[in-house]
């Protein structure tokens, strides 16, 4: 430890010094010589200068001294001895700022670890934070190494400033601002040590402590450090900790996060609102799919511009395979500039994500052909991101006082015909194109010696193509231009001629001296006439046609959002599951999203008629435990993950909400898997298709956790785990342990003295203070049991045991607990524990007086609930009646929401389906899915969708061939896949219960 | 289920035995199966049901009789003899048949020592199904009570995973279950698309199969090869012997495969090589090739019923319809249900063909899927599938609709004319805690 800390102060120290070395060499002693510092004023005259965005000068002057700006304006007073350069006809803009580079700082790799080693839970660094992944120590500047060549490539593509960082971990800490001026060395270069601060979602390389494993994990981590980078502010902590002490001191800085995606965008904003901070956020480019969330954010975007290639479909076998979201994704991602230009949210462009920055102008100018305004683009390149870093008054524009970073250009800087000419870095010259160099392309008479040649120059000026010919054979040639040199090799025979020439700027003539067989002989190239100017225009960007956004932005995405409705279903066969039964040629009236009215013969008053004569009317579907709809689903990093919630994940986009949807499912419980003892939250959703994920949870919904038993969280199938529990006897002081430490949290808490906010402690507080229910994942006797023992000590029921399937054993003590069950209707088999699962489970435990669900935990069967619901009535002969409510009000009741729906009942929510048949019939399909009174699925509009779809794709294929006919790169045929998640899906697992 | 008491002790000539057998079924340990029935030794009638025949057709008040184990008289005017059950108001079937099955070769998934599915190697032909078929799985007997009677065993894993058997589901021993010994070959063909493996540089998601062309190659080698091994002179060679079923036409080639290239090829590839009968298993880009198909007359075991679409894009309900839609363009389709969990899942057998039926598919159709056309196709119609005099009495009596999960309920069963056990471990356990339950109550 005592050997990290110095290393650390020492890096501070030096870090320090160097601030200081940067404006204060004259101290420095001088052994080499007299003093040879001379510097200079420079003139820029006669551009065309754009100051800032909103700023340009036709015909002006800009004038600049030591690295900086000295003025600029129409009509600049030159001080004598200033060096004039004239670029009449030329532009000058203010050079670019990337605000998210690793520029010289090269990540850690993983290459230290070993796959498939034994978990590491705990953090093995002393003297820093619990979780390794949290980095606020690190200052990228300790492992800066300018590097020179990709610095050159940076400036190519109009760059003289870059912000770089480590790109490694969930904080990785400060960033150093860095002038692309290879001329001098750090001490000028280097504008900032300690820049701003950087964020993300994503673990460490140099780490393989397993907490967090999850997207949420991530989430909840940085919550709790947050907290406790407060306490230890408020000096509660009496040992060090160093990178909570370096996030304190970074806070100050800009904070910018990187997102990967647009859904991440708006997590990150959420957690930055919660404790006061205003991320700017990196973002992946897709974000106009829900441009109106993303405005709502009030963050500074940094964009990338790796728009996606087309997908080359020219082989029919291979097209089918792309799906329409991702080919949407190629043909609207080039707007996405646009979106944020249009919305006035405030962005910043990077090159991160491309191969290289050779390719980031030509993005440019795509997003430039798609719509987005010129100002916004170049704002987005120098203005923005000086503002996100806070040195406005530094960099950004050409304004008196800053910092002299500028191009020359030929012309509009954003004009694939113009020519970038030179970047300026802090008052040093690049060039990239010799704009002096003399055109000298034409056709020419060589004579060299007594021999005659044809040759032609072509191509551009300052790279000319040579072509040397004596009558019909052609002769190798190779030709240099440079610095007003030309030197050609001719290669006659096996025989090399060297001609060498200064181009004079006043004669078409080349004159010069060659050798030839080692003897020297005089040349002359007599022009006798002009090269056709070949058409070298850059591939132009065709623009296409931009196919509509859908809500959400895939294949049977909605256009418009759906609406509630009133609506009269006349003549059902109604499932009230109220005292009523089931009610024939009854007709329901839906209005304001509640159900209004049932009865017979209802008026129609304002209503829209559906004719549900022969058909049956049910509650929406409710299943108490899917994973559908989630990011991820397992924090598996530790035995308890209590402070995560499935509520951070929640993935608005997954077509299985749709297709559950289609299947009469309403409302599901999104529960975190069974990867430990104490999983996490839940999210008690309606599956509004469409809607964000905010929007799909309840409103006050009530709190609810995953616990787990069993195989799963002894981690039986693993053969390198160490984690403690590794059985069933250890499960049971797991959490007598959790829920010991919670009721003296609770009580410090409650006792007014101060004490450290922990967020698993938290929630494991709210259970025993009855705020917050279970749902316990279970299989066999025993540990239902001990888990019921377990609740009854702290004084708390356990509210629901799903899985369940030994529960038929025990559901005399279950009863007696007051616990409910929610089973699957008939697997088994599946592995060791479920052994002695039988399909009479549900029936027995309904018939014992239990409160019985059948659940999916599964995407597929989760839309056919109506059919596992009639499984109980073959099972153990359930009443239909009794089995309907199996999938409906029985789970409504399980998760506290049967005040609101589960029912066909006034006043309750309008969530309802209409089916073809009999519900509980394998005929039977949902042929209107309504939620609050708008219809989310239809079945005849269903059939519209899939036309369109054919329709929509069919049409895509064709602009993707266009594009590959037109010379465009392509990328091969691809569908991405989402994993389908159970309860122990990780990183690298599927298929478990 | 006081009625399949019942008629077990109708079954039994003498009071005593009857008393027996009772306590018998009270008694059985936990862990024990259900004893095989013996063979059949009374003519046995069921009266007044509607009898679904399994190929199309529909008796009303039908009377079957059935002696020896084979089917003697069918109709609606025939005459009763023997042990007469009463079928009135119930429904008649011929047993289902599981096709491309895993049943018997793995107990529990999770539990590795309990699997015997899929042997080590690429090409295994001469690998036998047969001989690792568990007749006393908890599994197996789990299937009877839905009226799922007969499976195909199928290895899994490899190019060429082996050679499948045809069993019924009621027997001591493999030898006693088979019906049809080594009926197919398994060649899984290469996918012409793959996941990008991620680790290697290539690009998350399913991408183009650049080693396709190579690995059908491959097979091609393999076939040409077998198909010259009995005219060179060389050893003794296993797997290549067991391929020669193929080319004379004793054994099947079932061809798992998914998409319309696959399929293409593998069915062009097959015929090339004088394959006799062939078989896709999957299909379900199926639809796309329904020429090539009718033009060989090739039949297609779909693609698990209640599965997902394969793509976001596709219509929800693709999985349920693919097999009416094929059947509609002519094909020969039997349902069959390889993938997640497909040993314990393959006693909802019924209820797929049931999903198909709520797609529009007549329902004597959907029937054909799980009994003639399955027989058709896995070569044992000549005794299975239907209903007919002369074929197997393997067959089962439900209370009402057994394609519909809400009417499914079996009350008679019988394989070769034996009358089997409706009971299994599952309904031992169902018996021990209702009875706690009650006597507590």
């Amino acid at each position: 430890m005592k050997q990290n800390l110095r290393k650390l102060f020492f890096g501070v120290l030096w870090a320090i010094c160097c601030i200081h070395v940067t404006s204060a060499q004259d101290y420095f002693p001088n052994n080499s010589g007299v003093n040879d510092t001379y510097t200079n004023y420079t003139a820029f005259t006669n551009a065309h200068i754009v100051i800032s965005p909103d700023q340009t000068i036709k015909k002006g002057t800009l004038l600049i001294k030591d690295g900086r700006i000295v003025e600029v304006g129409a009509s600049v007073k030159l001080p004598n001895g200033t060096e004039v350069i004239d670029l009449d006809g030329k532009s000058i803009y203010p050079s670019f700022i990337d605000v998210y580079s690793d520029l010289g700082v090269t990540p850690p790799s993983a290459g230290n670890f070993t796959r498939g080693g034994s978990q590491q839970l705990d953090t093995q660094r002393k003297g820093y934070y619990w979780n390794e992944h949290i980095r606020a120590e690190t200052n990228a500047f300790d492992q800066f190494n300018y590097d020179s060549k990709k610095a050159e490539e940076l400036r190519k593509a109009g760059f003289g400033l870059v912000n770089t960082h480590v790109k490694d971990g969930i904080v990785r800490g400060t960033g150093v601002l860095v002038a692309l001026n290879s001329t001098d060395d750090n001490e000028t270069r280097i504008l900032d040590v300690r820049s701003a601060q950087y964020l993300s979602f994503n673990k460490s390389r140099a780490s393989r402590q397993s907490y967090p494993s999850s997207l949420m994990g991530a989430i909840a981590l940085l919550r709790q450090m947050y907290l406790d980078a407060q306490w230890y502010a408020d000096g509660h902590v009496k040992t060090q900790d160093l990178s909570l002490a370096a996030l304190n001191k970074n806070a100050s800085l800009p904070q910018i996060f990187y997102a990967g995606s647009k859904l991440n965008a708006i997590r990150a904003d959420k957690i930055g609102d919660e404790f006061g901070i205003q991320y700017t956020i990196v973002g992946n480019g897709d974000e106009y799919q829900i441009i109106d969330q993303i405005k709502k954010t009030n963050a500074t975007f940094v964009l990338p511009l790796n728009f996606p290639k087309a997908y080359d479909v020219s082989n029919p076998f291979q097209a089918d395979v792309v799906n329409l979201g991702d080919m949407r994704y190629w043909n609207q991602a080039p707007t996405n500039p646009k979106a944020f230009a249009k919305n006035n949210i405030p962005f910043a462009f990077t090159t991160d994500q491309l191969k290289s920055p050779a390719n980031f102008m030509s993005n440019v100018q795509k997003a430039i052909k798609y719509g987005l305004d010129e100002k916004r683009a170049l704002a987005a390149l120098t203005t923005v991101p000086a503002k996100i870093l806070g040195k406005s008054s530094l960099v950004g524009t050409l304004e008196k006082g800053k910092i002299a970073n500028f191009l020359i250009t030929s012309g509009n800087i954003f004009d694939p015909e113009s020519t970038l000419y030179e970047n300026w870095v802090q008052g040093k010259k690049n060039v990239l194109k010799d704009y002096t160099a003399k055109d000298i392309s034409g056709k020419y008479t060589l004579q060299l010696g007594d021999k005659s040649y044809d040759m032609t120059l072509s191509g551009a000026a300052d790279k000319p193509k040579i072509e040397v010919k004596k009558g019909d054979t052609k002769i190798s040639a190779k030709v240099n231009y440079s610095e007003g040199w030309i030197g050609i090799i001719l290669t006659e025979d096996g025989k090399n001629s060297r001609l060498k020439a200064r181009v004079k700027a006043d004669d078409t003539t080349l004159k010069g001296k060659a050798v030839v067989d080692s003897k020297e002989v005089a040349w002359t190239a007599t022009k006798t006439g002009d090269v056709e100017k070949k058409d070298s225009k850059p591939r132009e960007i065709k623009v296409h046609e931009i196919v509509p956004i859908t809500y959400p932005n895939e294949a049977f995405g909605f256009k418009e959002l759906p609406k509630s409705e009133t609506v009269l279903f006349k003549n059902a066969t109604v499932w009230t599951n109220e005292a009523e039964g089931i009610l024939t040629e009854t007709d329901v009236l839906v209005k304001k999203g509640k159900i209004a009215k049932i009865g017979k013969n209802l008026p129609k008053g304002s209503a829209r008629v559906i004719d549900a004569t022969g058909k049956h009317l049910t509650a929406g579907i409710i299943d108490e435990h899917t994973h559908i709809a989630a990011t991820s689903v397992n924090e598996g990093g530790q035995n308890s993950s209590a402070e995560v919630t499935m509520e951070d994940v929640i993935d608005n986009e997954d077509i299985n909400i749709y297709r559950n949807l289609a299947g009469g499912v309403t409302s599901a419980q999104i529960l975190h898997g069974s990867a430990n003892p104490i999983g996490g939250q839940s999210a008690i959703v309606k599956l509004k298709w469409g809607e964000t994920g905010e929007n799909m949870v309840y409103d006050n919904a009530p709190k609810f956790i995953k616990f787990a038993l069993g195989e799963n969280v002894k981690q039986s199938r693993s053969s390198t785990s160490t984690r403690f529990p590794q059985t069933r006897m250890g499960v049971e002081q797991l959490y007598i342990d959790y829920f010991q430490r919670a009721k003296e949290y609770d009580a410090l808490k409650k006792s007014g003295k101060p004490y450290r906010k922990d967020l698993e402690m938290e929630v494991l507080a709210e259970i025993l203070n009855k705020e917050r229910f279970i749902t316990c994942h279970s299989y066999v006797q025993s540990e239902i049991n001990m888990l019921m023992k377990v609740a009854e000590k702290f004084n708390f029921t356990i509210n629901t045991f799903t899985h369940i399937l030994e529960g038929y054993k025990v559901a005399d003590k279950m009863k007696a607990h007051g616990a409910g069950g929610s089973t699957f209707a008939d697997w088994w088999a599946y592995k060791f524990e479920v052994n002695d699962a039988i399909p009479y489970n549900a029936a027995i435990m309904h018939d014992v007086g239990i409160t019985t669900a059948i659940n999916s935990d599964d995407r597929e069967m989760s839309r056919r609930l109506n059919q596992e619901a009639s499984k109980p009535v073959k099972y153990g002969g359930v009443s239909e009646e009794e089995a309907w409510k199996f999938v409906t009000l029985n789970p409504a009741k399980l998760l506290h929401i049967d005040d609101r729906v589960g029912s066909v009942k006034v006043g309750k929510d309008a969530d309802l389906v209409l089916w073809s048949d009999h519900p509980l019939s394998v005929y039977a399909k949902a042929e209107k899915t309504m939620i609050d009174g708008a219809i989310y699925f239809d079945i005849d509009r269903d059939k519209q969708m899939r036309a369109d779809i054919r329709l929509e794709k069919n049409k895509l294929i064709d602009m993707m061939l266009n594009e590959k006919a037109n010379g465009a790169p392509t990328q091969a045929p691809k569908k991405n896949v989402k994993r389908a998640l159970h309860c122990d899906s990780l990183d690298d697992s599927n298929h478990e219960h | 289920m006081n009625l399949v008491y019942t008629n077990l002790i109708k079954k039994v000539s003498t009071a005593a035995y009857a008393c027996l057998y009772a306590l018998l079924l009270v008694c059985i340990p936990l862990n024990a199966q259900q004893t095989p029935a013996d063979p059949q030794d009374e003519i046995t009638s069921i009266v007044g049901a509607t009898a679904h025949i399994g190929n199309g057709q529909v008796i009303e008040n039908c009377i079957i009789v059935f002696e020896n184990g084979k089917i003697i008289r069918i109709g609606a005017d025939v005459t009763p003899s023997g042990l007469i059950i009463d079928g009135k108001g119930k429904h008649v079937y011929p047993g289902f048949i599981m096709p491309n099955s895993t049943l018997g070769l793995g107990e529990i998934d999770a539990v590795r020592a309990s699997i015997d599915e899929d042997e080590v190697g690429s090409f295994l032909p001469h690998i036998r199904s047969i001989i690792a078929y568990n007749t006393e799985s908890k599994v197996v007997e789990s299937m009877r009570p839905n009226g799922v009677l007969m499976g195909q065993i199928t290895p899994r894993g490899g190019v060429i995973s082996g050679t499948s058997s045809v069993v019924q589901f009621d027997a001591w021993n493999w030898e006693d279950a088979v019906v049809k010994e080594d009926d197919g070959i398994h060649l899984n063909w290469p996918g012409s698309f793959s996941r990008g493996r991620v680790r290697l540089g290539e690009a998350p998601g399913i991408i183009p199969n650049k080693n396709y062309a190579k690995s059908v190659d491959e097979i091609k080698t393999y076939f040409r090869n077998a198909i010259s091994y009995p005219k060179a002179k060389t050893r003794r060679h296993l797997p290549f012997e067991a391929m020669q079923g193929l080319f004379d036409g004793t054994k099947k080639l079932y061809v798992h495969a998914n998409a319309a290239r696959e399929i293409t090829d593998a069915v062009i590839f097959a015929k090339k090589m004088g394959v006799k009968h062939v078989v896709i298993v999957g299909g379900y880009e199926a639809p796309q090739t329904i020429d090539l198909l009718k033009k060989h007359q090739i039949p297609v075991l779909a693609v698990r019923t209640q599965s997902l679409p394969a793509s976001n894009d596709d219509d929800y309900d693709y999985p349920y319809k693919l097999p009416k839609i094929l059947a509609d363009a002519g094909i020969l389709v039997g349902l069959q249900n390889a993938g997640d969990m497909e040993r314990m899942n393959s006693r909802n057998l019924p209820f797929y063909a049931g999903q198909i039926v709520g797609q529009g598919l007549d329902k004597e159709e959907a029937l054909k899927m799980i009994t003639s056309n399955t027989a058709k196709i896995l070569g044992i119609d000549d005794a299975y599938g239907t209903l007919e005099v002369g074929k197997s009495a393997t067959l089962f009596v439900s209370k009402g609709d057994a394609l519909d999960m809400r009417t499914n309920q079996l009350t008679h069963a019988y394989i070769d004319g034996r009358a089997i056990s409706l009971e299994s471990h599952q309904t031992t356990l169902w018996r021990r805690y209702m009875n706690k339950y009650n006597t507590l109550k």
